[in-house]
C-alpha cells in the first residue's frame, strides 16, 4: 500500500502496523464488512416483503390461503434458526438443481438420490461447473440472502400480523363508512396506519437481523468470521512478511465492538424514527408528544 | 428392531464418548441418526441448564445493580447488559474461545476453559445473564408501588425487604418472559461447536451430529427434522417446568388475575 512497505522486515512499531493492516488480506477483510452490510441492506426490505406477503394472507378471507400464511409465520416456531440455515442452504439450492434438471433433461433416466448423492445432469448444476469464480461467490451469497429472508419474514410475518389487528377499528370502519371497498381500505387505511404498531417489534428484529449476520460464516460465505479467523492465526517468516503469534482473540475483539457500534447507531437512528412516525398517532406516545408542543 | 437396540446400545451415550468410537460411515440408518442426535441432546441440555443455574443468580444481581441509586453500581451492570445484549453470541463465543486459548498459553490453569463443557458454559452463563438481568431490571421497575408502600409499613427495610417482597413480585412480574428466554437459550446452545470450541473425538451436540449426517448423506430432508423433533420436545419441556413454576408464584392470586404464560416466537441472538 504505502512506499515504506516494500520491506516489512525492517519496520517497527506503527508503521509496522499501518504496512500490516493494508495487505491485500486486510483489504478482503474490510471487504467483507461490506458484505454484511450489504446483506443486511438487502435482506431487510427483501424479508419485509416475505413478511407484508405472509402477513397479508394470514389475514386472507379465502381458507386456504390463510393456512398458508399462518403456516408460514408459525414454521419458525420452537426450533433454532441455526437448524433452518442449516437446511434452507442445501435444501434451495437442491430444489432449484431439480427444476433445472427436470426442465433441461428430460431424458435423463437416473435416479437423481443415488444412496447419498445427489446427481443432476451437467446442464444443471448451479452455478455451471465451468463458470468463473465470480459467479460462484454472488450465487453462494444469493442463497444466504434468500435463506435470511425466509427465516426473517417469517418474523416479520408475525409482527406485521399482529400490527394490522391493532389499527383501530373505528379507523377501519369510518373508512367502509366513506364507501371504499375492502380492498381500498387496506391500502389507503390499514397499511399506512399499521407501521406505528409494527416498528417496536421491526425494531426488535433489526436488532436480531444485525446479530445473526455472524451465520453468514455458516453458510460458506467470506465473511468477516472467515476472515478474522484467517488472518489472526498464528503466521510464521516462512508464509508471510508479517510474522505475528495467534492474534485471533484481537480481531474477534474488533468485531464484537463493530456489531456495538451497530447496535448503537440502530438504536438512536430507530428512536428518532419512533419519534416521527408516533406523531399526531391515537396512542400514548403520539398524545404526550401533542401534550408538549 | 433388534438392530436397532444394539445401535441405541452403542451410541446413547456417544456424546459423552462411552460406546462405539467410530461414528457410522456408511448405510445409514434412521435408528442411528434418531440415536446419535438425541446423545448430542444430552449435551445442549446441559449447557442450558448450568447456565441457567447460575445465570439466574447473577441476573438478579444484575437487574438489581442496574436499579440501583449508586453510579458506580449503576454503570457496570449497564455495561454488562449492553455488551452482552449488543453483540451477537456466535461472536462472544469465538471471542471468549480465542481469549481463554491465549490466557492458556500464559497461564496453563486456563486450559480446560478452552473445552466446551466449562469455557461456552461460562459464555452462555454471562450472555443469559445479560439477557435475564434486563428482564428481570424492567419486573423491578413495575413492580406496583402498592406493594413497596405496604412493605413500608410493615417495617421491612433492607435485605427483609428485598427477599420477601420485592423479589417475589419482580420473579412474578418476568416469569413469562423469562421463560422465554429459557426457550431461547436452550437453542442458542447449538452454535457451541459451530463456534471455535472443538468437538473433541466427534463428542458434540444435536446440531453436531445431525450436520454430520447432512454433510455425509446430502439430504438435509431427515436429519434437521429429527433435530427440530427433539427441539420442540425440549421446548415443550421447558414450558412444562416453567408453567408449574409460573402456578407456584401466582397461588395467592384469584384465578382471573394470575399472569399467562404467553410464548413469542424465538429469536437469534
Amino acid at each position: 500500500m504505502f512506499a515504506y512497505c516494500a520491506d516489512p522486515s525492517t519496520l517497527d512499531g506503527l508503521t509496522w502496523l499501518s504496512c500490516y493492516l493494508t495487505t491485500g488480506k486486510h483489504m478482503g477483510f474490510y471487504y467483507a464488512f461490506g458484505t454484511v452490510l450489504l446483506l443486511l441492506a438487502i435482506t431487510a426490505p427483501v424479508s419485509l416483503a416475505f413478511g407484508f406477503g405472509g402477513a397479508a394472507m394470514a389475514r386472507s378471507r379465502i381458507l386456504p390461503v390463510s393456512w398458508i400464511g399462518k403456516a408460514y409465520i408459525s414454521v419458525v416456531r420452537g426450533v433454532p434458526d441455526i437448524v433452518f440455515f442449516l437446511f434452507f442452504v442445501i435444501a434451495i439450492d437442491q430444489i432449484f438443481e431439480l427444476i433445472r434438471h427436470k426442465i433441461k433433461c428430460p431424458e435423463w433416466t437416473e435416479p437423481i438420490r443415488q444412496g447419498s448423492d445427489f446427481i443432476v445432469c451437467q446442464a444443471a448444476k448451479l452455478p455451471l461447473g465451468n463458470s468463473p469464480q465470480w459467479v460462484h461467490e454472488v450465487y453462494g451469497f444469493s442463497i444466504a440472502v434468500l435463506t435470511f429472508a425466509i427465516v426473517f419474514g417469517a418474523f416479520a410475518a408475525n409482527i406485521l400480523f399482529g400490527a394490522m389487528r391493532a389499527v383501530p377499528r373505528a379507523q377501519l370502519e369510518t373508512a367502509e363508512a366513506y364507501g371504499m371497498s375492502h380492498r381500498q381500505v387496506f391500502r389507503r387505511v390499514l397499511v399506512p396506519q399499521m407501521w406505528v404498531y409494527a416498528l417496536p417489534g421491526l425494531s426488535n428484529l433489526w436488532m436480531v437481523l444485525i446479530k445473526a449476520t455472524p451465520l453468514l460464516f455458516l453458510l460458506g460465505v467470506e465473511d468477516i468470521v472467515y476472515w478474522a479467523r484467517e488472518l489472526g492465526g498464528t503466521k510464521t517468516p516462512q508464509f508471510t512478511a508479517y510474522p505475528h503469534g495467534d492474534w485471533r482473540m484481537w480481531y474477534f475483539l474488533f468485531l464484537l465492538v463493530f456489531y456495538l457500534c451497530l447496535t448503537k447507531v440502530s438504536e438512536v437512528v430507530l428512536e428518532r424514527l419512533m419519534l416521527r412516525l408516533t406523531h399526531g398517532q391515537a396512542t400514548t406516545g403520539g398524545e404526550s408528544q401533542r401534550r408538549a408542543a | 428392531m433388534m438392530e436397532c437396540l444394539d445401535t441405541i446400545g452403542d451410541y446413547a451415550l456417544r456424546s459423552l464418548g462411552y460406546g462405539e468410537r467410530l461414528l457410522p460411515r456408511t448405510d445409514f440408518t434412521l435408528c442411528q441418526q434418531f440415536t446419535l442426535i438425541g446423545s448430542g441432546m444430552i449435551w445442549n441440555v446441559y449447557f442450558g441448564v448450568v447456565a441457567l443455574l447460575t445465570g439466574f443468580a447473577l441476573a438478579t444481581a444484575v437487574a438489581v445493580g442496574k436499579a440501583s441509586r449508586h453510579l458506580w453500581i449503576r454503570k457496570p451492570a449497564e455495561w454488562f447488559v449492553f455488551i452482552f445484549r449488543g453483540s451477537p453470541l456466535f461472536i462472544q463465543f469465538f471471542f471468549g474461545y480465542f481469549l481463554f486459548l491465549s490466557l492458556k498459553q500464559a497461564y496453563p490453569a486456563w486450559g480446560p476453559f478452552t473445552s466446551a463443557w466449562l469455557g461456552a458454559a461460562l459464555v452462555l452463563f454471562l450472555n443469559t445473564s445479560a439477557y435475564s438481568a434486563e428482564i428481570f431490571y424492567g419486573a423491578l421497575r413495575s413492580i406496583p408501588k402498592g406493594d413497596v408502600e405496604a412493605a413500608d409499613a410493615y417495617g421491612l427495610t433492607g435485605l427483609p425487604r428485598f427477599r420477601r417482597v420485592i423479589w417475589p413480585t419482580m420473579l412474578r412480574l418476568a416469569w413469562p418472559s423469562y421463560t422465554n428466554e429459557a426457550i431461547f437459550l436452550f437453542q442458542a446452545t447449538t452454535l457451541v461447536f459451530f463456534s471455535g470450541f472443538p468437538a473433541t473425538q466427534q463428542k458434540g451436540d444435536a446440531l453436531y451430529y445431525a450436520n454430520y449426517f447432512a454433510d455425509k448423506t446430502f439430504n438435509p430432508f431427515i436429519p434437521y427434522p429429527i433435530l427440530a423433533g427433539y427441539f420442540i420436545i425440549l421446548t415443550l419441556c421447558i414450558i412444562g417446568v416453567f408453567g408449574w413454576i409460573n402456578g407456584r408464584l401466582n397461588r395467592h392470586l384469584p384465578q382471573d388475575r394470575r399472569a399467562r404464560l404467553k410464548l413469542r416466537p424465538q429469536v437469534i441472538r
